[in-house]
């Protein structure tokens, strides 16, 4: 895209919104307010399973996991606008399920999987069964075209090798889409749970501890012929999933900047040193108000990416600047929050602790500030 | 106020106008114009800015919501909005009289009587009547409710005594909004204070030009020595003054909507900064090849489609449930940090050339990016200073204690 003339802002998407985004955001407030609360979100911090199948069900329930889908594969028919208000309002309570994960499992689905594989798999996942990503590799290279996990024709199916990382939820699963090579391809496939042995998977430690993850050992994994996506359309359908998982991961990372600054708030007015609400000293004061300007800009730049996502070339601009300033925002929030709670702030008991986490493992899932901003250069300039 | 209009009448009226801008639109007068209206320091800028606002005001563009028997189109405010916009997609100029339509207008049209209406309304669209803002003094500046300027009622007049300072406009002004003390009785400093619609051209007061960082004139020093003023400047009564002062500066603020149109600060040409690094050399290359600069690059082009997201969100009720004022409040500290730092980065673009100044046959686009550094300073400093904004920020929409 080349910018010839007059102000930059002119080329770039607009902000709007629609009804059933409002309607959307409204009850994904009350109703993640309601079910995670920070005591909750704590114990499921020690839970193997991680998130509460109850709430889940209930996301189920609500239709969530179809917002995004056609009414012909048993969705809503709407768009990633009206998602991202509910994963906003997830990261603002630090909600975790595999609502994203699923979100974008569909989205690849649509953007590269055949007739049978769509009926197949999304009314599956509209209906609640678990589908994930796996397509990072121990070279933690965010160029999701770096791939070296490979599938050999064999027989009448292919059997698969290589490692892949961060396979967010892969144990509680019923899908596995993962990125390998075929033929010096890349292809997507459709793996199975039940083909997965368990020693397959290991429960990685990250550093958002409310998440759950898993390093997943393709070897000797076989799939059928049937399993992989469309080969024209894998290189769309891995923009698709990164701008898709970028969208959901700013709209998450907003919510969380919204918290860590409102926790820090509370802090500011209640904390008293040498006689005065510590919130009265500028050093503290203006650093928030720095943190809240941020957040503020970071979430224009989500909503105008919800709104512009399906736009060719816009809404990847949008995309990008979202997760690049969602990014800026949360870290600096989530930084100045663990330092203005003081000795307490250093403690694993101060929520701030929480939020600097996820902001790091937010950082590291398919890019950061940096990334989407060299992406950036290349479209603007 | 007229009924809200419809889809069709807006778009009407914005081909109407936009016919017009294209049209009238004054191309590159051959001299560097403003980019706010604190700059304007020469007779030929200020008569150039003189006549565009007339122009605008007589084509219907400009206090186009403001009721027809003051001056103004009386037409529905929407219709005003879609006039800016135009205005700024042609790039026009600035409008000259901020001050008057930007804050002392909507202030007057709140709350100002009916005689202060019909007196002052229309010259301050047709930039027949040039307004500026006594508020600063040489003691008290951020401190604004410490002025000390004397007002003391003698029959039918006022006798003014003190001084004013970094008064934008101030020689070129009619008219002052003027902030002063009548008292200093009362439970606190504010309680003493009253507002003036005072005329500048009146025995006993005096302005003085002051040379800025810039090299330029555009503010100015007013003394007032036994200056008499009619005790009809006085709006609302003794004592209202800060209450008058604060709600002008939620205008100045952009914490509302400036009622007459029009704009007053310039955005920043952000495509002629991205040019400037094309343009520029390192070690033989275009600069804009350097990753690094070109990351920071990327990183002000975000900042300004924040600004403008911003902008258009602060008006979604929806979007902005959860603390309605802070997009409005933090506007202004934003926007013009943005630019300080961008204007300052772009001084980097120009290797050794960035030595030269305005003026110079070898500085670059006649020094028009060290000028418009130089002068960023004046949005982060007028109308409230970064700092205070940060302060006002953290008070009013994050609900933090007041500092002592
Ligand atoms: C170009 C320009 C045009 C202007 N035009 C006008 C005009 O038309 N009319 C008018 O009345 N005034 C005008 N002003 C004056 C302007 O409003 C004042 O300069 C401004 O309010 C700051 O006051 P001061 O200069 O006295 O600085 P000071 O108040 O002395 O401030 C000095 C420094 O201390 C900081 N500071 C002060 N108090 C605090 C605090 N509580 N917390 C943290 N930091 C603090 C300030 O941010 C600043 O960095 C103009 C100024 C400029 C630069």
């Amino acid at each position: 895209m080349a910018f010839s003339e007059g102000n930059l802002a002119d080329h770039l998407g607009a902000l709007s919104y629609s009804e059933e985004q409002i309607e959307l955001m409204d009850v994904a407030t009350n109703f993640c307010r309601d079910r995670s609360p920070i005591d909750k979100v704590r114990k499921l911090i020690e839970d193997e399973h991680g998130y509460d199948p109850a709430v889940w069900q209930e996301i189920v329930d609500l239709g969530w996991l179809g917002i995004a889908v056609p009414e012909a594969q048993g969705g809503v028919g709407l768009s990633m606008a009206e998602v991202a208000p509910i994963a906003e309002q997830m990261g603002r309570r630090l909600l975790a399920t595999p609502f994203a994960t699923c979100t974008i499992a569909a989205q690849a689905l649509l953007a590269a999987g055949d007739e049978a594989q769509c009926a197949e798999w999304l009314p599956r996942i509209v209906a609640g069964e678990v589908a994930t990503l796996a397509l990072t590799e121990p070279h933690g290279d965010w160029d999701l075209g770096h791939v070296e996990a490979t599938a050999k024709a064999s027989g009448d199916g292919y059997v698969l090798s290589g490692t892949k990382q961060f396979v967010v939820y892969a144990q509680h699963a019923a899908l596995v889409i993962a990125s390998v090579t075929v033929e010096g391809a890349v292809r997507l496939a459709l793996i199975e749970r039940s083909a997965i042995p368990d020693s397959a998977l290991r429960r990685e430690i990250i550093i958002d501890e409310t998440k759950r993850s898993y390093e997943l050992t393709l070897d000797g994994i076989t799939i059928p012929a049937s399993a992989l996506l469309d080969a024209g359309r894998s290189g769309t359908a891995l923009t698709q999933i990164e701008l898709a998982s970028a969208l959901l991961q700013a709209a998450e990372m907003c919510g969380g900047t919204q918290s860590a600054i409102d926790y820090t708030i509370e802090y500011l007015k209640t904390r008293k040193q040498f006689g005065k609400l510590i919130g009265e000293y500028q050093a503290l004061k203006h650093p928030i108000t720095n943190a809240y300007v941020g957040y503020e800009k970071a979430r224009s730049h989500m909503l105008s990416a919800a709104h512009n996502f399906g736009q060719q070339g816009v809404g990847e601009i949008a995309v990008r600047m979202a997760k690049a300033s969602a990014d800026k925002a949360y870290s600096f929030a989530a930084d100045r929050a663990v330092q203005f709670h003081g000795g307490f702030g250093f403690t694993h008991d101060c929520d701030a602790g929480l939020y600097r986490r996820s902001a790091i493992w937010h950082a590291s899932q398919y890019g950061d500030a940096a990334w989407h901003r060299a992406k950036l250069a290349d479209l603007l300039f | 106020m007229s009924s809200r209009p419809t889809p069709a009448e807006l778009a009407d009226y914005e081909a109407q106008a936009d016919a017009w801008f294209r049209e009238n639109t004054p191309k590159d007068p051959g001299f560097m114009l403003p980019l706010t209206f604190m700059e304007v320091s020469t007779d030929q800028q200020f008569d150039f800015l003189c006549a565009w606002q007339r122009k605008v005001y007589e084509a219907g563009y400009l206090g186009a919501s403001w009721p027809v028997e003051y001056g103004g189109g009386g037409l529905h405010p929407d219709f005003q909005r879609i006039a800016t916009k135009v205005m700024k997609k042609y790039d026009g100029p600035i409008m000259l009289n901020a001050i008057g339509i930007g804050w002392a207008g909507p202030l007057i049209m709140d709350i100002g009587s009916e005689e202060e209406k019909k007196k002052y309304i229309k010259g301050m669209l047709n930039a027949e009547d040039i307004w500026c803002q006594g508020f600063s003094e040489p003691e008290n500046g951020s401190d604004l409710g410490n002025a000390q300027l004397k007002a003391v009622r003698d029959g039918d007049e006022y006798v003014l005594n003190g001084s004013k300072i970094w008064t934008s406009l101030g020689d070129r002004a009619k008219y002052m909004i003027l902030l002063a003390r009548t008292s200093n009785e009362g439970p606190n400093k504010y309680a003493g204070l009253s507002f003036f619609l005072s005329p500048m051209h009146a025995p006993g007061i005096e302005t003085r030009r002051i040379k800025k960082l810039t090299g330029e004139y555009g503010f100015v020093q007013c003394f007032f020595t036994d200056a008499r003023i009619p005790a009809e400047c006085l709006m609302g009564n003794e004592g209202d003054g800060w209450q008058i002062a604060m709600k002008t500066l939620e205008y100045e603020r952009g914490a509302k909507v400036n009622l007459a149109g029009g704009y007053f600060l310039k955005e920043l040409d952000a495509m002629g900064v991205v040019e400037l690094a094309r343009q520029s050399q390192r070690g033989g290359k275009p600069l804009l090849d350097d990753p690094v600069m070109k990351d920071r690059m990327v990183d002000f082009m975000m900042d300004i489609q924040a600004l403008n997201l911003n902008n258009q969100r602060r008006r979604m009720g929806p979007l902005v449930q959860d603390r309605p004022m802070g997009l409005a409040l933090m506007n202004k500290l934003a926007r013009t940090e943005m630019i300080r730092e961008l204007t300052e980065f772009s001084l980097s673009f120009q290797g050794t050339r960035g030595g030269y100044y305005v003026d110079d046959p070898c500085a670059v686009d006649n020094g028009y990016w060290h000028r418009s550094y130089l002068n960023s300073f004046s949005a982060t400093i007028g109308g409230g200073t970064s700092e205070i904004q940060r302060n006002i920020i953290a008070e009013h929409v994050l609900g933090l204690p007041k500092g002592r």
